[in-house]
């Protein structure tokens, strides 16, 4: 007896425990190719599934295996010979792979590179991880844009759930008012006269009359009541409902960040780090994101991601040059009125002597004004960090900027010097997103 | 003239309902084969991925390692770089079969006729698996695996579970028994040498030992040779089954952990025959699928078209590239498999002269299929080549033999398919298809219950070849955590 089985609606997602395990075993080599490839991935690219290369050494799975290559002897046979007779020799290929050899690199050394695809979920993870986000703010982060499912309105076709009742019964009724569908209490009226002329026993002629056409009459009432149905088709209405984006409005991301010799890869890596993380929150929060890219020395030009964290500028650095520049750019593409403006700047702390004071009025009159959030990270080292312990005590950008914060909420500051500090900038941004 | 089975590429399961019969006429009535009943299961590419990350089982525990090669698997299958399976096959009663949705009809007549048919007669039928594998029980068992693995992830930690089983799996190629152990002797056996003892005693009784002085003993019955007797199957070295060892005599594994090398080693033990008879296996079905394809055909029961799209797909499955070709990826087990039964049909029934002086035994008897079913029941991969490939095959196949000499510049044609070249060509392609060969030889050789506890294995090589030093060192390091103790590796090919 044969059995012929559909399986194809089976659960899906049967080796995802497994994969998991997987990814949990081979962690710090795909934290690493994650971080590699985040590091040449676009600003606004973070949330996208990825291929990424890992090396096989923390999910090798050893064998005993014999290692022909390294001595003795063996016999194998191949097929197609075309030329040889017994005692020919057949020169190695120099690598020692060929011939039979090739299984051998096939199992073996083939293996040292794995590739493999990761979710949009997974890399998000993985880049959380390393920003140590709390986690209630990973799971609002990683929500798609929001959509909630409208009215829009009656169809004629739909799901039986999403009858609409009032209005099926009265296209119902209207329809049986005008093709006359005759009542039920029409033709028991007539069925009762006819009974009673039935009862009656001698009938006269003209009775006999009667009962023929009230017979004729009943047959035709019972006949309409038959072709016009008490609900026809044509009548049902369905309740509709359409998917609609919550609306949300737009926002533009300034990202200001010194680009004069003292800030190195390292530091860049870390305001890039940054970046994408306010990205991400703001892309989550806004339809529509759009990212400028300032960079500057002692003056600032607009340019594109590429050339904002991989070219190299030489020069002073006036600080004050990028705030002039993004008023400009705002002034000219983002009205206020359609646009929520989000400025993030990174640098090392250093600027002309009396610019900063300068900075602080521009910010002070007309950028606070403008802008949703502003965020300011100084990139420092390890050792700097340790004798900059202390918020009070800095260089002059940063001494001018604390008294800046301290009148504008929204207005954050922090010093960085690895990956896990970045979040706290943030904080105040996402207490928000999270208890609104 | 009868109606086909199919007219268009689409199927349906009435569809392939009719063809399943169909085909299933032939192979029983006419090839004579003897089946399990089949199951046929109907599942999408993402089921088929998964089914091969789970060493093609339908069930199967969890572990890391399968996710690293679903993951692998999937990503070359979407980049298109390896094309699914058509099939896949389990040696389970009744036999399931998956059946890819994507395929199309015709293909999926060749598909269960190649797996419904082929590869079931050769599991139901085949030596190996009738002696190693226990195709009723292995869903049973694989079920009970996973519940009891999954269990023990719950109650020890998912990490100790892992450690087990990554060792475990090190050691599933040396975690196989390749012998049959004598059978444990009968409750009747044991009385009848009971039994043989008394009468000895009898036999040698004698009135004159009732007069000794008491105290003294009687001369006792010589000893009986009861070697099976004691033998209870603890400590008895040396050892080839290293994960049987572990599971019986470590001194340190907690009594789930042995039950999990248990289950490994049955995995291990069910998966063994299929490795030593892959060209078989699939020679098998592949000529089977060739014969009730063409049958089909025969009768009228398939059109042209879809005999030209099976065609299409048989010869790119036994396609054999040449050694110099830059598709040459080693021989072909289909290839060769089906090569060899084709082959074997027409000596049976067109035999050359050589061919009746090679093969006398069945040339030209007619009756292809009894030398095919006694061939599929009763060989492996190794014997199998060692006593059907002809001198015609040979050459049309341009066989030729090398030796190869680590370390020497060249590899050296030793014989070829010539008259003087064809049983050592056919001895050396045979023992290429030997596993216990091309598997290290590692043995448990003394184990210190003692003192040190260290347990000793050896490593006997074979024509010189040692192992791969790096391997080497990782999996002892696995037998270590197994036993708890120091394990030595000697290597007796060193010196």
């Amino acid at each position: 007896m044969t059995h012929f089985i559909d399986r194809r609606l089976n659960p899906k997602g049967k080796s995802l425990g497994n994969r998991q395990r997987f990814l949990r075993r081979a962690r710090a080599q795909i934290r690493d190719a994650v971080q590699k490839s985040l590091k040449d991935a676009a600003v606004g690219d973070v949330d996208k599934a990825r291929k990424i290369k890992i090396s096989t050494r923390g999910t090798a799975e050893p064998r005993f295996r014999l290692d022909p290559a390294e001595g003795g002897e063996r016999d194998f046979a191949l097929p197609g010979n075309k030329e040889f007779t017994p005692g020919d020799e057949i020169k190695k290929p120099p690598s020692g792979a060929g011939g039979a050899g090739k299984d051998a690199a096939l199992s073996g050394d083939g293996e040292d590179d794995f590739e493999f695809t990761l979710t949009q979920d997974e890399i998000l993870d993985i880049f959380f991880e390393d920003l140590e986000l709390p986690n209630l703010i990973r799971t609002t982060l990683k929500e798609m844009s929001q959509r909630s499912w409208r009215r829009a309105g009656i169809t004629t076709t739909g799901a039986p759930t999403q009858i609409n009742l009032p209005r099926t019964m009265r296209n119902s009724f209207s329809r049986r008012l005008a093709l006359r569908r005759p009542s039920r209490a029409e033709i028991s009226a007539l069925e009762d006269e006819l009974e009673a002329l039935l009862s009656t026993s001698p009938q006269l002629p003209e009775q006999q009359e009667r009962i023929a056409a009230l017979r004729q009459q009943i047959e035709r009432l019972d006949a309409r009541r038959k072709w016009v149905a008490f609900i026809d088709p044509i009548d049902v209405r369905f309740n509709a409902f359409t998917e609609q984006p919550v609306p949300t409005s737009q926002a533009v991301m300034f990202c200001l960040m010194d680009v004069s010799g003292s800030m190195g890869e390292r530091e860049k890596d870390l305001a890039k780090r940054f970046y994408m993380l306010l990205h991400l929150f703001l892309k989550r929060r806004y339809e529509r994101v759009e990212i400028v890219f300032i960079r500057h020395t002692h003056d600032a030009q607009e340019v594109d991601e590429q050339e904002f964290f991989y070219s190299r500028q030489s020069g002073g650095t006036i600080v004050s040059t990028a705030l002039d520049k993004m008023l400009e750019i705002q002034k000219a593409r983002y009205a206020t009125a359609d646009w929520n403006i989000y400025a993030a700047q990174a640098s090392d702390g250093y600027t002309q002597s009396g610019d900063a004071r300068r900075c602080v009025e521009m910010l002070d009159a007309q950028i606070m004004p403008l802008c949703q959030h502003y965020a300011y990270i100084e990139i420092l080292d390890e050792r700097e960090m340790e004798v900059f312990a202390s918020e009070e005590s800095g260089a002059e950008l940063w001494r001018a900027y604390r008294a800046l914060a301290s009148r504008w909420s929204n207005f954050a500051t922090k010093r960085i010097a690895k990956p896990s500090d970045i979040f706290p900038v943030f904080r105040e941004l996402f207490r928000k997103e999270v208890s609104g | 003239m009868t109606e086909l089975l199919f007219n268009d590429a689409e199927w349906d399961f009435s569809t392939l309902d009719r063809t399943f019969r169909a085909i299933e006429d032939i192979a029983i009535n006419e090839l004579g084969l003897d089946v399990y009943p089949s199951q046929i299961e109907v599942i999408s590419s993402e089921q088929m991925l998964d089914a091969y990350s789970s060493m093609a089982m339908p069930l199967m525990y969890s572990h890391w390692s399968f996710g690293k090669l679903f993951a692998r698997e999937e990503t070359l299958y979407r980049a298109g770089y390896a094309a699914l399976a058509y099939e896949v096959v389990i040696n389970s009663n009744p036999c399931i079969c998956y059946l890819l949705e994507e395929n199309t009809m015709p293909m999926q007549a060749l598909v269960m006729a190649h797996a419904a048919f082929g590869h079931n007669h050769f599991f139901k039928n085949n030596y190996l698996f009738q002696q190693w594998t226990d195709a009723e029980g292995i869903l049973d068992y694989l079920s009970f695996a996973k519940r009891y693995v999954s269990a023990c992830e719950e109650r020890y930690g998912r990490e100790e579970v892992e450690l087990t089983l990554d060792s475990a799996h090190a050691l599933m190629n040396q975690g196989v028994f390749r012998y049959r152990r004598p059978p444990r002797p009968s409750r009747e056996r044991q009385r009848e040498k009971v039994r043989a003892r008394l009468r000895y005693e009898e036999q040698a009784h004698n009135e004159l030992w009732r007069t000794l002085p008491v105290g003294v003993d009687a001369l006792a019955a010589p000893p009986v040779d009861d070697a099976d007797e004691t033998e209870t199957g603890e400590s008895k070295l040396p050892e080839e089954n290293i994960l049987y060892f572990l599971e019986k005599n470590s001194p340190s594994l907690r009594p789930w952990q042995r039950e999990i090398l248990r289950i490994v080693r049955s995995l291990a033990q069910y998966f063994y025959p299929q490795r030593q008879t892959k060209v078989m296996n699939e020679g098998c079905a592949t000529f089977i699928h060739y014969t009730i394809m063409n049958r089909l055909y025969d009768k009228g029961l398939i059109s042209a078209g879809a005999l030209l799209e099976f065609l299409h797909s048989h010869t790119s499955v036994v396609f054999q590239p040449d050694f110099d070709d830059p598709r040459f990826s080693g021989i072909n087990p289909y290839a060769l498999g089906f090569a060899m039964m084709a082959d074997i049909k027409r000596i049976a029934e067109d035999p050359t002269a050589e061919d009746r002086e090679w093969f006398s035994g069945f040339a030209g008897t007619g009756d292809y299929m009894a030398v095919l079913r006694n061939a599929w029941a009763n060989y492996r991969d190794e014997s199998f080549i060692e006593q059907f490939l002809s001198p015609h095959l040979m050459r049309k196949l341009r066989l030729f033999a090398l030796h190869d000499k680590a370390g020497a510049g060249a590899y050296q044609v030793t014989h070829i398919h010539d008259e003087r070249g064809y049983r050592n060509t056919r001895a050396t392609l045979a023992r290429v298809y030997d596993v216990a060969l091309a598997d290290p030889n590692i043995q448990v050789a003394r184990a210190n219950l003692q003192s040190s506890r260290t347990l000793h294995l050896t490593f006997r090589p074979h024509h010189g070849v040692p192992l791969h030093q790096s391997s080497k060192e990782q999996v002892r390091a696995h037998i270590q955590r197994l036993w708890g103790h120091e394990v030595e590796l000697e290597d007796e090919g060193a010196d």
